[in-house]
């Protein structure tokens, strides 16, 4: 049975809709960020932030999660940064569109598209058994490295385009050579951009759990160098959350990731508003 | 010589080209030679199709799980399909630009939370409203289904956003020209037009859906068994592995690498049908 | 080595130019005198801008191109395996038509190439700078703001900067694109002006944007026609008694 809409009353009745879903998913949104950062923030206290956890994280700090979150992610930066970028160049300074930049894109897309479980199979299995770097921070980062390259890839190629093409034949017309002209014009122009890549991969390797706890492993104790064990602020989290060891230290946790993502956030939008205010 | 000096930049910008392939390569030789061993021992047939998944007993089936993942993901993207259409239309044509500017930060911010953090709200709020009102323990595909669509919203939104906008205004002109009103351009002309587009962010979803992990451990019981009925506690691929691998070994922990086998084998299929998809175009 | 007598700064022979199938340039020879204003001039798309590249190499940029024949710089070849192209390129620099001021300030715009060459001394660089400045007549007017952005200039202003970016490696050909298109007449003016100072040390091949501009500054002038040298000449000949009808049809405005 079809109803016959006035088109202004299906048009009123279709803002409605669209209106609501904008709303719920804000609302959803919101909710979500407000409850956790009420919950948790009051627990966000100096010794929190200082001490190890003792008793299982029943009581004490989240001083290791928070030196285990920083370390993979570096780690995983470090080793991303260069090959994602030096990738990015590769594809748009040294080949036309060929069957080798076809499958290294094609390379590129399925790594996007792998779940971080399968990353930590794969890290486990390669770096902690194969390579035996054991539980580490060292195979924590690597696996998470492999997980935001392709974001890396992504944005750097996107910021390297955009760069004019101008600017590389006035380059190469004063005697540039190819290196020359991405080390002095290229890059610099197209930083903002790959630097954007850099943060939404950093923010993917602070949110991420299946893949490290795999890793890294879920060690309390302070790490001591890159082959130690240790746990992130997200897999501890997840450990007190599920098996309901501390309640206040869980929401504290989840509180300093959100506000950790949300300065990852801020600080990616501002690059962007740079990059794009810089005038193409 | 210069010649020279221009040859080792070449060559080593292409060696670390190399490292997205290498990555891929030994991503899929490692998974499958620490799980192929297991399923032709249990049979793939028996493997994917079997009932029973009890690894002590030596029973592989991964049917359940199967069953578990399809249905949640379906679940989501039955919720969150429509949501996230609505939002990106929201974007690309409702809202005035300060808003929109705004409005898609907020998206970017959700895309950000980490999923751990998603399956603990489920787990407060989403869990106890089904088992209050709807019945069940609660900890159910449903839930699952709520969660995951929440997480697939920015993916599917900003995807679909872009493909709307860039369909070309002379599109939209001409069916105002004709005296459309706004609705009606946007449902006969612009999302139509942006089709090819909307619909790869939708199999990205279902990507990101089948994948995800810890926000469906949480919320989706651990129940090893077929479920009957949305309200009922499942397994998906992922979380078997997820709850399982902490400790498992042997023959177990190589069922769980062929799980991920098919975790992979499922994704592959999902990019080449987005791929055929943006191709149609 | 053929007959190159000793005041051809460029010779070319034969060249032959494509674009993938297409043929761009058709066995072409062209002999440019040192320190003279040559004018290559014609109607749209015969391989004016294509000609001029091939003197610094830009047209090796360019995938699926491919060139024959031979062009000699001083008597050398400048295809031959031990040239360097960075080099040649700062003999033979280039201003292109649209101009195009590298995001970085005045000062470094011009200390760009200089610094690309190896010269790392800041009173070398900015003595450089000034010079170059002065030859392009641009000094007087940036002098004050050497640190601001390039793009923060004029059109007239940035195709003069360009000018100076190519001066600041001492070349001894420039090779310019429709440099003055879309200026107005007073930067027009000035540009041409400093082209007729830089002549005595510097040989200059451009391609003007519309005839009267090859009338004004060029000593000889060749004309271009669907990649053919139709006919080269002292100006006042070409222009007053064309040896070719259809270089008089061009310049009488009856094509193009």
């Amino acid at each position: 049975m079809r109803i016959r809409l006035n088109p202004r009353t299906s048009q009123k009745i279709a803002k409605v809709v669209i209106w609501s879903a904008a709303i719920l998913v804000l609302f959803v949104l919101f909710s979500i960020i407000i409850y956790i950062l009420s919950k948790g923030i009051p627990n966000i206290t100096w010794q929190f932030l200082t001490q190890i956890p003792s008793d299982m994280g029943r009581s004490g700090g989240i001083l290791s999660p928070i030196v285990g979150t920083l370390s993979v992610t570096l780690v995983a930066v470090i080793v991303a940064t260069p090959l994602g970028v030096g990738t990015a160049f590769y594809l748009t300074e040294y080949t036309r569109e060929s069957t080798i930049t076809k499958i290294i894109r094609f390379s590129a897309e399925s790594l996007a598209g792998i779940p971080s479980i399968v990353y930590g199979l794969f890290g486990f299995i390669f770096f902690v058994i194969y390579l035996k770097l054991g539980w580490s921070i060292l195979s924590g980062g690597l696996t998470l490295a492999v997980m935001i390259l392709p974001t890396i890839i992504r944005t750097s190629e996107e910021a390297i385009r955009t760069v004019p093409p101008m600017y590389r034949e006035v380059s190469f017309s004063l005697g540039g050579t190819k290196w020359q002209t991405m080390l002095k014009v290229l890059g610099p122009s197209a930083l903002p951009g790959i630097s954007t890549g850099i943060i939404l991969g950093i923010g993917r390797c602070v949110a991420e759990t299946a893949a490290v706890i795999l890793t890294a492993g879920s060690a309390l104790r302070m790490p001591i160098s890159i082959f130690s064990p240790a746990r992130t602020m997200a897999v501890h989290f997840y450990i007190l959350a599920r098996e309901g060891i501390s309640l206040e230290r869980a929401y504290g946790t989840a509180a300093l990731l959100i506000i950790l993502i949300l300065l990852i956030n801020i600080g990616a939008n501002l690059l962007v508003n740079k990059f794009v205010a810089k005038g193409h | 010589m210069k010649k020279f000096g221009e040859k080792i930049p070449q060559s080593l910008f292409f060696i670390m080209a190399l490292s997205a392939l290498s990555a891929l390569a030994l991503i899929t030789v490692f998974i499958f030679v620490e799980g192929i061993p297991l399923i032709a021992k249990v049979g793939l047939f028996n493997f994917i199709f079997g009932m029973k998944w009890a690894p002590s007993l030596g029973q592989y089936g991964i049917f359940p799980m199967i069953v578990g993942t399809v249905v949640v993901t379906l679940g989501a993207i039955i919720l969150g399909v429509p949501i996230a259409l609505c939002c990106s239309i929201f974007l690309a044509e409702f809202a005035p630009k300060k808003l929109s500017n705004l409005v898609r930060p907020a998206i970017q911010l959700l895309a950000g939370i980490p999923s751990v953090v998603f399956g603990f709200w489920g787990l407060i709020f989403i869990v106890p409203a089904i088992r209050n009102y709807l019945g069940g323990p609660g900890l159910s595909i449903l839930a699952g289904s709520i969660i995951l669509a929440i997480m697939i919203l920015p993916t599917i939104i900003s995807i679909s956003e872009v493909s709307l906008i860039s369909v070309s205004p002379l599109l939209k002109e001409g069916a105002f020209a004709l005296g459309a009103t706004h609705w009606q351009t946007i449902r006969s002309v612009l999302v139509p037009a942006a089709k090819s587009g909307i619909l790869a962010s939708i199999i990205l979803g279902i990507g990101r859906a089948v994948g995800e992990t810890m926000a469906v451990i949480m919320v989706l019981g651990n129940a090893v068994a077929l479920p009957s009925s949305i309200l009922d506690p499942a397994r998906t691929l992922t979380t078997n592995i997820g709850i399982e691998m902490g400790y498992a070994s042997g023959e177990h922990q190589q069922a769980l690498f062929a799980t991920g086998i098919v975790l992979l084998v499922i994704i592959m299929i999902l990019n080449s049908i987005a791929q055929y998809a943006i191709r149609r175009k | 080595m053929e007959n190159i007598k000793e005041q051809d700064k460029i010779s070319i022979k034969n060249l032959n130019f494509y674009y993938g199938k297409t043929e761009v340039l058709k066995d072409l020879s062209l002999l440019v005198k040192a320190n003279e204003i040559l004018s290559i001039f014609g109607p749209a798309n015969s391989g004016t801008t294509t000609l001029l590249r091939t003197m610094n190499r830009m047209t090796e940029l360019v995938p699926g191109s491919r060139i024959g024949g031979e062009i000699f710089l001083d008597g050398h070849n400048i295809h031959s395996a031990n040239v360097n192209i960075s080099e040649l390129r700062r003999k033979v620099g280039m201003v292109f038509e649209v101009p195009a001021p590298l995001p970085m300030s005045i000062f470094n715009n011009i200390a760009y190439g200089p610094r690309l060459s190896g010269i790392k001394n800041r009173a070398t660089l900015e003595e450089i700078v000034e010079k170059s400045l002065q030859m392009s007549v641009l000094w007087d007017e940036v002098k004050d703001r050497l640190h601001t952005s390039g793009m923060s200039l004029s059109g007239g202003q940035q195709q003069r900067l360009c000018i100076a970016r190519i001066l600041a490696l001492n070349p001894e050909v420039i090779l310019l694109d429709r440099p003055c298109s879309g200026l107005d007449p007073v930067s027009t003016s000035k540009i041409e002006e400093s082209l007729r100072q830089l002549k005595e040390k510097i040989t200059i091949i451009i391609v003007p944007h519309n005839v009267q501009q090859a009338g004004r500054v060029a000593d000889r002038v060749a004309f271009l026609l669907m990649g053919n040298l139709v006919e080269v000449g002292i100006t006042a000949e070409v222009f007053e008694n064309p040896k070719d009808k259809r270089t008089s049809d061009y310049i009488t405005g009856r094509f193009g």
